[in-house]
């Protein structure tokens, strides 16, 4: 009955209408917390007992030897891969295991592949616009109008990436380095609180790679950013954090330095790479 | 800038629609003048068997128009919008069907002459209401969409795309095509639904009933293309070519892809049931070879010869094909296979673009404009 009279108070909606309250609690310190991940495919095990928490605002860099685990580290925080067990938060409130990719993408997460993918037969703003913060549901995108305040955000990022120039050529045009700045630009444009970055800097010339590393440090602070790199030069430019996989599991963790000093990360990745 | 915040409005701004409407209206004009106040005799007189040859292109026209929408901005490749069409197709025909009466063979003022021969007694249910205008027009674009909303809501939900879908597509209008052979089904077998009388109360057999379908085919086309248009000039349609060109960047940018592709596929579908149901009363018959793969795969050739990704390409091909089979039909019955597969050889080869391609070139070259275009995407 008192369920009943819930349903006919008129100056409420309905628990299962409400929104979800959807901020990013960081109160508790981490705003990605993995604790106990592990995930195997056909019996390869592919991350073993992974723990990693990563704080509101760091620059963190992840490195490791091929088969680490690190792009399937990302794949399980995007939604894309689902551990076998463990727990992965973001914030203290989102479990990212019960998400799929787009929710987790609308929390705040926003990935950058390996690969550059940018919309190559869309313009380089249209790429941007496109991956603006806003209503991502059917109608709304049919009926959505260009703002100028939307205008202005992307011109900001434009700005940010140094592509000014380029606003209104095709994607497919822009050289290797461009299209990663315009895939970093489409990632600040949904306002992320995390970003994970795949291997940012290979296939970069020198000065690509210095513009890149710029970029990268101005964005730690306002958002979270996690770096996946093979190239050392490149993670001690910019690294105050870094964290060593090894067989899908942390091997080390701490300032560069230290983790270039360790024996066990000398033995398994420093001394076979340099 | 001046272009229009309205999405159904933006198509109108744009110099390709404009000029596009432009010319589809003045051919309907025209043909409408030269079928009523030529002579006869006169060379120029448009007689009504050519009306209606035009008014049937103009609902393939339409028909390639809905596979360029979701072929070109969405990447599916459908080789299944047959069905679609067929299904509008039948929705309209069963509505012809009921409006025959009791002038039928049979004389059976409720039974169709193939339910009466197949000794039924009574209407199956699913022909109920279909004796109504309203009813029929609305199960034209329901039937064709709720086909649509399921088999893509299973497809695009399990993530298959590509080649897979297409084949499904094929699986899809080929089982379709099975069942409507069979007279169990209820849609006359494989002799189909036929001898029609009346439109709306208009005889079909009159001439004047035959220009007024051709002036509606062509009006329905020309609303078809701005439907399709404003939604490819809108963000929508650009997370569709999104969609196409990188699909999981799209998804991690937080857009549900299965849901514009379900989108966009439905609306495809009804389009594609409007351009059956146009047809069907232009013909004067229905029957289930409209399902049959070859003809599914035939609409595809329009398409790639007019070029993708366009709209107007999809019109010109489909106008122009169907022309040429037209012709070639009448002259070389056996010769019209090889020279359509000729055909799209010739122009995968060397137009890659279709027929839009090679317009686009001509107008890129006046401009003399020199920004390299790596537009097309691949299959």
């Amino acid at each position: 009955m008192s369920m009943l009279e819930q349903l006919t108070h008129r100056d409420r909606v309905f628990d299962f209408l409400a929104p979800v309250a959807s901020p990013v609690d960081v109160r508790h310190g981490p705003i990605l917390y993995m604790e106990g991940v592990n995930v195997s495919f056909d019996g390869f095990k592919a991350i073993n007992n992974l723990n990693l928490t990563v704080d509101d605002g760091e620059l963190r860099c992840i490195i490791g030897p091929n088969g680490a685990g690190k792009t399937t580290m990302m794949d399980i925080i995007t939604g894309k891969t689902r551990p076998d067990t463990g727990s992965v938060w973001f914030g203290s409130r989102h479990n990212l295991l019960t998400k799929n990719e787009p929710d987790i993408a609308s929390l705040g997460i926003g990935r950058k592949f390996q690969k550059p993918t940018v919309f190559e037969a869309l313009t380089v703003f249209e790429n941007l616009e496109l991956a603006m913060a806003t209503d991502k549901r059917i109608l709304p995108t049919l009926t959505a109008i260009m703002k100028p305040e939307y205008r202005d955000r992307i011109d900001e990022v434009l700005q940010t990436i140094g592509l000014q120039k380029l606003r209104d050529k095709l994607a497919g045009i822009l050289s290797h380095g461009q299209k990663q700045w315009l895939e970093i630009g489409m990632l600040l444009m949904q306002k992320p609180r995390l970003l994970l970055v795949d291997e940012p800097v290979a296939g970069m010339t020198e000065q690509e790679m210095e513009r890149t590393a710029e970029l990268l440090t101005s964005l730690a602070g306002k958002q979270s950013v996690v770096v996946v790199e093979h190239d050392m030069g490149f993670v001690r430019s910019i690294a105050r954090q870094v964290t060593v996989l090894h067989q899908g599991s942390v091997l080390a963790e701490g300032t560069m330095d230290q983790v270039s000093n360790d024996p066990e990360v000398i033995k398994v990745y420093l001394g076979e790479e340099e | 800038m001046a272009i229009s915040q309205n999405w159904l409005l933006r198509p109108f701004q744009e110099r390709s629609t404009q000029i596009f409407l432009g010319v589809l209206f003045a051919a309907l004009v025209v043909v409408t003048f030269l079928h009523l106040f030529m002579p006869q005799d006169s060379a120029l007189h448009v007689s009504a068997y050519t009306v209606t040859l035009l008014g049937k292109y103009l609902c393939y026209a339409l028909l390639a128009v809905a596979v360029d929408l979701v072929w070109g901005y969405l990447g599916i490749l459908s080789l299944g919008h047959g069905a679609f069409f067929a299904l509008g197709g039948y929705a309209m025909g069963m509505y012809l069907m009921r409006q025959i009466g009791d002038r039928g063979t049979y004389g059976d003022p409720i039974l169709p002459d193939f339910m009466v021969f197949l000794n039924w007694d009574e209407l199956p249910w699913y022909w109920l209401g279909f004796d109504m205008a309203w009813f029929a027009f609305i199960m034209v674009l329901l039937a064709p969409g709720i086909l649509a909303l399921v088999f893509g809501f299973l497809a695009f939900r399990s993530r298959v795309t590509g080649v897979y879908l297409s084949i499904i597509t094929q699986a899809l209008t080929f089982a379709l095509m099975l069942a409507f052979f069979r007279n169990e089904m209820g849609f006359g077998g494989n002799n189909g639904l036929t001898d029609f009388r009346d439109i709306l109360g208009f005889n079909l057999r009159t001439d004047a009933t035959r220009l007024g379908l051709f002036i509606a085919t062509g009006i329905a086309l020309a609303i078809g293309y701005v439907i399709c248009r404003a939604i490819v000039t809108s963000k929508l349609g650009r997370v569709s070519i999104a969609c196409r060109d990188a699909e999981a960047r799209t998804r991690f940018l937080g857009y549900r892809v299965e849901r514009v592709q379900l989108f966009v596929f439905v609306v495809s579908a009804m389009l594609a049931g409007v351009a059956g149901a146009l047809y069907v009363p232009q013909v004067g018959i229905i029957n289930p070879s409209e399902f049959s793969p070859l003809f599914s795969i035939e609409i595809v050739v329009w398409v790639a010869l007019g070029g993708r990704a366009t709209l107007y390409g999809a019109v010109i091909g489909a106008i122009l094909v169907n022309y040429a089979k037209t012709v070639f039909t009448g002259v070389m019955p056996d010769a019209w296979l090889f020279a359509l597969g000729g055909l799209f050889v010739l122009v995968t080869v060397f137009l890659p673009k279709g027929i839009a391609g090679l317009l686009q070139k001509r107008r890129k070259a006046k401009t003399d404009d020199d920004t390299p275009t790596g537009q097309e995407a691949t299959a």
